[in-house]
């Protein structure tokens, strides 16, 4: 019964293996993706450029500016002498904030225990903006803290007041990597293999063999199946290369169970091998196949939660999310890796990628039978 | 029995009728020729009769199998050789074969039986490593039917199998034919070469989807009105001019610095144009009559369809 | 003397040792050729022997390895702009923009040969006409029949009247009705004083050159007129056989292996052999044996394709490599 999937097999390892360039691609471009992703991604915002305009010059402006500099949000890296140059700075993108303290500002505090001082933020970028100015408030309140105690005659261990102390779980280092890392996986899973198989089997329309093999008895199954398998090892392997570059590079916790994790990666490939194949019946060309694969991308990109969380889009886009196949992918994979759930909590998410890949596959394997015409 | 009959079969795509009723009986061991002009249907038919396809209109049957219902039956008793060159250019010859043999499900002793026997006969051993795409092009078709013979098929159908391949590898891929069809193998064969069509048992010529002769190609060797005359006229453009002009020619046809003149009767024909053309000025070199080939009879049915169809 | 640069002889091309090497392999041989100034000069070979690889120096697209040769007295390396300028080439594959219409083609060709404004207009309708595509402009190319693409093809080759027209392959594939339309087309050319340089398998088209060139694994093996050719190296003599089982016959005969050669020419056989005429009563005998129905056998003049096939044979005898 399987016998003609096997010769389309190694068929297809030969024609990998004869274009060497091809197969490079294919590796590298994971674990590019992952690179890029896991560094120049990062939302983490840390030593943002800044400019300190001290007309005040005294042991109390400079012990502030310390305060400002050790936590870790913000790099003093201009002490300059008007606001003008401030405006410059700002302007030509030299520093994202800037702190005025006024002349006097020593003075006031000693007298009146009150002194206002300018922090400017570059709103440009509102994530950067918003962290900045959380910051820079969160660097005052604590030096106030520290003000009211030493006025008061305070010992910091027996002041009154309500702790907040919040716990950070899965991450708790908030580090971007591991958010991204679960995410470029669910990526590889969705469109390297869409690609793929659109690609291989656009391939042979393209050079005129599938008349010759629509000819033989072989059936439409087997001819798909193994086109594909091929290529199902191959997004393995470069799942097994972002996994370990993960844990080994980016030093990624893996909380799950790596046999589900994959168990549930080939589920998700009977949507990607469909999406694939209906590419395939509509792609003239290897090219076509690479535009509709793209076509496919973007709102996959944006509307999954890959970059952006959901419950923060608006309502209608909220809906659309529904029917895009990574939205649930990449709850499953985030879920394993870094909350380690197991398959009861994921219930809701594996139907929903069942039921996609029954039906594009389905529809798929349809519309490719009459493509032969 | 006949191997394979349509019964009006018809295929029309968006704004053409590409085969219109076609009524077609092909007996079991037949070397079978389809020619005509380009885009008179050649290949749709192949697409119809090897399942690949599904007419509009009529129905097919091939080895009593019908083409629509039935399709994995046929595809197992028959070997197709599209137009366009369909290997795997980047798989050696023999992994060709294997590949198609495995396809078919020829396994074991008589696998390696099979294609020691298609390597030999298509005298391709020596190149059994190298990569098809790095093949000349005779043996690319070699090649290709060997690909389409692994399985024995007992209908062969090759679409102009030896298109743009050279005069000796023409011949040995026909003696190859003539070997299958020995072998009792029923051919169906389209061509642009008209001394292809004259060695097949007969021959279809189709025109604007309908086959419009259909015979042994004595018989439509036969059809040719008139006799024909060759002659090589000094200065041609001239001589064409006046020929054409003559109420005595029905058919006037270039062939490089030759001519071909069709008239009701040789032996006075030719008196005629020597006096004719004398008049004019004309030198004329070598004048015989001479047997109406396949290419004359093409050339001749096909411009008294094109006539018909303009009035 | 024309053009910016002074042509250096009056030959359409003279060939003086071209050889050319892809690392280990020969493609063309030391080859010696001339063609005179509007002559249709057939250049005819095996597939591989070396046909494209020749054209393509011609052109100046590939440098010589050995040799020299000019084009229309034009030196093929150092003077090849002055080639590309005069000439027009129609490779195997057409190259004609499948997704633009019959009229763009020709607008595109003719603008990159620096042909514009009126001049333009009334070639391309010369050239509509001539090919047959009159009321067909605005067709997409692909929407074409084979042999109306190739007089397309061939009409962006000429729209620019170059003095010289090099076609590889031009017919191949292209049924006979269209052919005879385009060896009209490339008579009317020659007899304007164009040179035609023509490769091709159809033997019956070789017959019509003024002069061919016969080219086997690089190397030249015969050249000069058909009727020269077929003098000179036709071995032995050709007996046309008719029967009724042609394929019983053909098989009957070629066990025999006293000819040099057995083979079918349409539903004829062609026998070739020194003092063939000594061999009827064996031939009679053996045909009315095998019941093959023998319905006559002439002596006749060889066919190019007779002779073509008898050469390289020989050659390839004598090289040991049969094909």
């Amino acid at each position: 019964m399987n016998s003609r999937i096997i010769p389309i097999m190694r068929k297809e390892f030969i024609h990998i293996r004869r274009d060497p360039r091809t197969l490079t691609f294919m590796f590298l471009i994971p674990v590019i993706q992952l690179v890029l992703l896991g560094y120049a991604a990062t939302t983490d915002i840390e030593h943002l450029s800044t400019a300190v305009l001290d007309y005040d010059r005294t042991p109390a402006s400079r012990e502030l500016i310390d305060a400002y500099r050790v936590s870790n949000y913000f790099d003093i890296n201009y002490y300059i002498d008007d606001e003008e140059e401030l405006t410059r700075l700002v302007d030509g993108g030299r520093v994202r904030a800037g702190m005025i303290i006024p002349a006097g500002y020593s003075r006031s505090l000693d007298r009146t225990h009150k002194a206002e001082v300018a922090f400017i933020i570059d709103g440009s970028d509102p994530n950067v903006a918003r962290t900045a100015f959380s910051a820079a408030q969160g660097v005052g309140q604590a030096q106030s803290v520290e003000l009211i105690q030493e006025i008061l005659g305070i010992d910091p261990e027996e002041q009154p007041g309500i702790e907040v102390r919040p716990r950070v779980w899965y991450n708790p280092e908030m580090r971007s990597a591991n958010f991204m890392i679960p995410g470029v996986i669910a990526m590889i899973l969705q469109l390297l293999t869409t690609f793929i198989t659109g690609a291989a089997i656009v391939r042979e329309r393209e050079q005129g063999t599938i008349e010759q093999l629509i000819v033989t008895p072989i059936r439409s199954f087997e001819l798909v199946l193994g086109k594909v398998i091929p290529y199902v090892g191959i997004a393995f392997f470069d799942l097994s290369a972002v996994l370990i570059v993960g844990v080994f590079w980016f030093g990624m916790p893996i909380h799950g169970s790596v046999p589900l994790l994959l168990a549930l990666a080939l589920l998700s490939l009977l949507t990607s091998l469909g999406l694939g194949l209906l590419i395939s019946t509509v792609a003239h060309s290897q090219m076509e196949a690479m535009l509709l694969t793209f076509l496919t991308l973007m709102p996959s990109i944006f509307l999954s939660g890959f970059l952006f969380p959901i419950e923060a889009m608006p309502l209608a886009l909220q809906a659309i999310s529904y029917i895009i196949p990574l939205r649930y992918l990449l709850i499953i994979v985030r879920g394993i890796i870094l909350k380690g759930v197991g398959l009861r909590l994921l219930t809701e998410q594996v139907i929903a990628m069942a039921i996609f890949g029954a039906a594009i596959l389905t529809l798929a394997s349809l519309r490719f039978k009459k493509s032969l015409e | 029995m006949a191997i394979i009959e349509t019964e009006n079969l018809t295929k029309r795509f968006k704004k053409v009728t590409a085969v219109d009723r076609l009524n077609l009986t092909i007996e079991r061991g037949e070397i079978f020729g389809l020619v005509g002009p380009d885009g008179a249907g050649k290949t749709t038919t192949f697409r119809l009769l090897t399942a690949i396809m599904n007419p509009t209109e009529g129905r097919a049957t091939v080895a009593g199998y019908d083409t629509v219902k039935e399709p994995e039956e046929i595809k197992k008793l028959i070997g197709y050789m599209p137009q366009r060159f369909s290997l795997y250019g980047d798989l050696s010859v023999m992994e060709n074969l294997h590949f198609f043999a495995d396809i078919f499900e020829v396994r074991g002793t008589e696998r390696e039986e099979r294609i020691r026997t298609l390597l030999h006969f298509s005298r391709l051993e020596e190149f059994q490593g190298r990569r098809a795409d790095h093949l000349s092009g005779g043996m690319q078709k070699k090649l290709a039917l060997a690909c389409t013979l692994v399985h024995k098929p007992q209908i062969l159908f090759l679409d102009e199998p030896t298109t743009g391949v050279d005069p000796i590898s023409r011949r040995e891929f026909w003696d190859i034919l003539s070997n299958l069809h020995l072998e009792g193998v029923t051919l169906l064969v389209s061509t642009p070469y008209m001394d292809e069509a004259e060695r097949c048992s007969r021959v279809g010529l189709m025109f604007e989807g309908k086959m419009i002769v259909c015979d042994e190609p004595e018989k439509v060797k036969g059809l040719v009105r008139g006799e024909v005359i060759e002659l090589r006229p000094q200065p041609l453009p001239k001589a064409w001019e006046i020929i054409e002009g003559w109420e005595g020619a029905l058919d006037v046809q270039v062939y490089g610095g030759l001519l071909h003149v069709f008239v009701e009767d040789g032996e006075r024909g030719m008196r005629q144009l020597e006096t004719l053309l004398a008049s004019h000025g004309v030198t004329v070199e070598g004048m015989h009559q001479i047997r109406p080939r396949m290419e004359e009879a093409f050339v001749s049915l096909i411009r008294r369809e094109q006539e018909d169809a303009a009035l | 003397m024309t053009g910016e640069k002074p042509r250096l002889n009056d030959y359409a091309v003279q060939a003086v040792e071209l050889t050319k090497k892809f690392d280990n392999f020969t493609a063309v041989d030391h080859i010696h050729f001339t063609i005179e100034r509007g002559e249709i000069f057939g250049f005819l070979g095996p597939n591989g022997a070396g046909k494209t690889t020749t054209i393509r120096m011609l052109l100046g697209l590939l440098r010589p390895t050995e040799g020299e040769a000019t084009v229309l007295g034009y030196d093929i390396v150092t003077q090849s702009e002055e080639i590309k300028k005069r000439i027009g080439y129609m490779s195997q594959r057409f190259t004609l923009y499948q997704d633009l219409t019959v009229s763009e083609n020709l607008d595109f060709y003719g603008r990159t040969y620096g042909v514009r404004g009126k001049e333009l207009a009334q070639r391309k309708e010369f050239m509509i006409d001539m090919a047959g595509l009159k009321g067909h402009e605005k067709e997409l190319t692909k929407n074409l029949a084979g042999g109306w693409k190739q007089r397309l093809a061939l009409g962006t080759a000429i729209l620019h009247e170059p003095e010289m027209l090099f076609l590889d392959e031009p017919t191949a594939g292209v049924d006979p009705i269209s052919r005879q339309a385009f060896w009209n087309f490339l008579y009317r050319l020659a007899e304007e004083g164009t040179t035609i340089f023509v490769t091709t398998h159809y033997m019956d088209e070789a017959e019509h050159c003024h002069n061919l060139a016969f080219i086997h694994n690089g190397r030249i093996i015969a050249q000069g007129t058909p009727q020269s050719i077929k003098e000179k190296h036709m071995k032995g003599e050709v007996l046309e056989i008719d029967c009724q089982r042609a394929d019983v016959a053909l098989a009957a005969l070629r066990e025999l292996s006293h000819f040099e050669e057995v083979a079918l020419y349409g539903s004829l056989i062609h026998l070739v052999a020194q003092g063939v005429e000594g061999y009827e009563p064996l031939i009679e005998e053996t045909l009315r044996q095998k019941g093959a129905g023998l319905r006559s056998m002439d002596l006749i003049a060889p066919s190019l394709e007779d002779v073509f096939i008898s050469s390289i044979k020989e050659q390839s005898n004598l090289r040991g490599d049969l094909p």
